[in-house]
């Protein structure tokens, strides 16, 4: 696309492009995203690059079509509830998308609380099923507001496990352990470095290195090469706007 | 009459005794035994051990203070993301928290269920469950694998709360939704269960509303049945009703805020479930 055309792509959508690239190759597994954008994302990937994806209604079926966000799906394929989803995440034909209310630069993820557990300074969810994830099928995580409140150096609880920690925990822990990859409102990171922290893949067209930087609460190498985010095809922007979200709400969840 | 559990809440929750460990069926907040919770709340039992995926069934609880330990790996509204009370608790240190995965919460209760003193997962390895959990042990795989694992030890319970949308009188249990959730294993993990139903049914009319694996919850685990009609408010109930989101927003409006809760609680929890369901439905007919 060239650079005229691309100027009406919002930020939103280069989020769940992204998102969506997660997905690439996955082959015949369950998508589980956690947010507006990853959940368009899913979507997105479904319809273009990895049709084997399975989805889930966000409660106990498959879909067997592709509802845009916030409608309700026509056609259920198969069966998952909770019991069964779990059984589908220790046998590893799943990729989730969490959230992170703390990410650290080895991939440590917390959801539960913030501040000294005994007594949280905020209490949030709980673990729920991040340490399950992590363990037993590829984890990635989405993170709408890049802040050094977010990707902090050390979170205050190990929910979701990062490199370090479960290269600590020995070879059954990091059977199956693999954080593929982190998309932001900034950028898309991974950890395929030698020591497995955290690296910059590509940031989204309109970001700076140094506003990576700076909205990262740990040293991060932004080289100066780095590249930008690809562009959405015409074909994945119209899917994007007029058939996965046609009312905008990935709009809302990362404001233009 | 033979194999006759009918009983009413009150009842129900009157053969507990306070310091009990107490697991609650349903998942955040769907299917939660709300009338059996609410008859907990007017009766004295206090000090309890509360197993729960946790939901609005663990706020209110926490709210009135009865609970002395509890063990979760999360509490939702689902809808609202976050529980106002079980912050609160949280941030006040009032509240001893045994935390733990998802996953974790499910093999302790089938290990319950299967009266084996733990098993063997893979989930918890690296992550602050072990840290935050500190009798948690690790076994090693007596084959050549030689894999270290978390030893889950079970989660017995002296009494499990569930709601189910039929049961007979004898403690056959059907559900009718989506997703039967954990409550067949709550009652098996669980010394006495009681389970509280949107109707009471002939056991020759369950075949009529679904098919055979409907049928979750079998009587020999079964003490008591309790018919409870919108006994899940306001957590969901389907196919019988889906959440009651503007009385669900009310509860979390008024929770995170002291006098609010108290003129809640006041208006709604104050009575018996007759009031309760007076006060709601008087509440339904204010947003009309």
């Amino acid at each position: 696309m060239s650079e005229d055309a691309a100027k009406g792509v919002t930020r939103a959508e280069y989020c769940v492009v992204a998102c969506a690239e997660a997905w690439r190759d996955a082959g015949e597994v369950l998508v589980a995203p956690m947010g507006l954008v990853p959940t368009a994302g899913a979507r997105l990937a479904k319809l273009t690059f990895s049709p084997d994806l399975l989805l889930t209604d966000g409660e106990a079926m498959l879909m067997g079509d592709v509802p845009a966000l916030g409608a309700a799906s026509k056609v259920s394929e198969g069966w998952l509830p909770y019991r069964r989803h779990l059984a589908l995440v220790t046998g590893g034909r799943r990729h989730v998308m969490m959230g992170a209310s703390q990410l650290d630069r080895h991939g440590n993820q917390n959801i539960s609380c913030i501040g000294d557990w005994k007594r949280p300074g905020r209490q949030l969810l709980g673990v729920r099923g991040a340490p399950v994830n992590t363990l037993n099928n590829p984890t990635s995580y989405w993170i709408p507001r890049h802040s050094p409140r977010v990707l902090v150096a050390r979170v205050d609880m190990v929910c979701g496990v990062g490199y370090d920690r479960v290269a600590a925990a020995g070879p059954s822990a990091t059977r199956f352990h693999h954080v593929r990859r982190v998309v932001t409102d900034l950028a898309v990171l991974d950890f395929e470095t030698p020591d497995r922290t955290m690296r910059v893949r590509s940031l989204h067209p309109g970001v700076t290195p140094a506003e990576l930087r700076e909205a990262t609460g740990f040293p991060l190498a932004v080289p100066d090469d780095v590249p930008h985010t690809r562009e959405p095809t015409p074909r994945e922007l119209r899917l994007i706007r007029e058939v996965v979200d046609p009312a905008g709400l990935r709009e809302r969840e990362v404001p233009r | 009459m033979t194999g006759g559990k009918l009983m009413t809440a009150d009842e129900a929750v009157g053969r507990l005794e306070s310091g009990m460990t107490v697991g609650i069926g349903g998942w955040g907040s769907r299917r939660k035994p709300m009338a059996l919770v609410r008859a907990l709340l007017r009766s004295d039992l206090t000090d309890l051990t509360v197993v729960s995926y946790g939901g609005p069934d663990v706020g209110l609880l926490a709210a009135a203070g009865r609970i002395a330990k509890l063990v979760t790996a999360f509490v939702t509204l689902d809808s609202v993301p976050l529980e106002p009370h079980f912050r609160a608790a949280r941030q006040r240190g009032r509240l001893e928290l045994t935390e733990l995965d998802e996953a974790m919460l499910m093999w302790g209760l089938t290990a319950a269920a299967h009266r084996l003193p733990f098993l063997p997962v893979r989930a918890g390895l690296g992550s602050d469950v072990m840290t935050v959990n500190p009798h948690l042990r690790t076994v090693t795989s007596p084959y050549a694998d030689g894999e270290e694992l978390v030893a889950v030890p079970a989660l017995t319970l002296d009494a499990a709360l569930v709601h189910l949308n039929r049961a007979d009188a004898r403690g056959n249990a059907q559900y009718l939704g989506p997703d039967p959730y954990f409550d067949d294993l709550f009652c098996e993990a669980a010394r006495e269960a009681y389970v509280s139903c949107e109707r009471v049914v002939d056991s020759a009319e369950f075949a009529s509303a679904g098919g055979p694996q409907t049928l979750l919850i079998a009587r020999t685990c079964v003490t008591g049945v309790v018919e409870a009609p919108g006994g899940a408010h306001f957590t969901s109930c389907a196919p019988d009703y889906d959440r009651d989101e503007a009385f669900q927003a009310a509860y979390a409006k008024a929770a995170a805020d002291p006098a609010a809760w108290r003129e809640f609680a006041s208006r709604f929890l104050s009575g018996d479930e007759d009031d309760y369901r007076a006060a709601v439905a008087a509440f339904a007919g204010e947003g009309a």
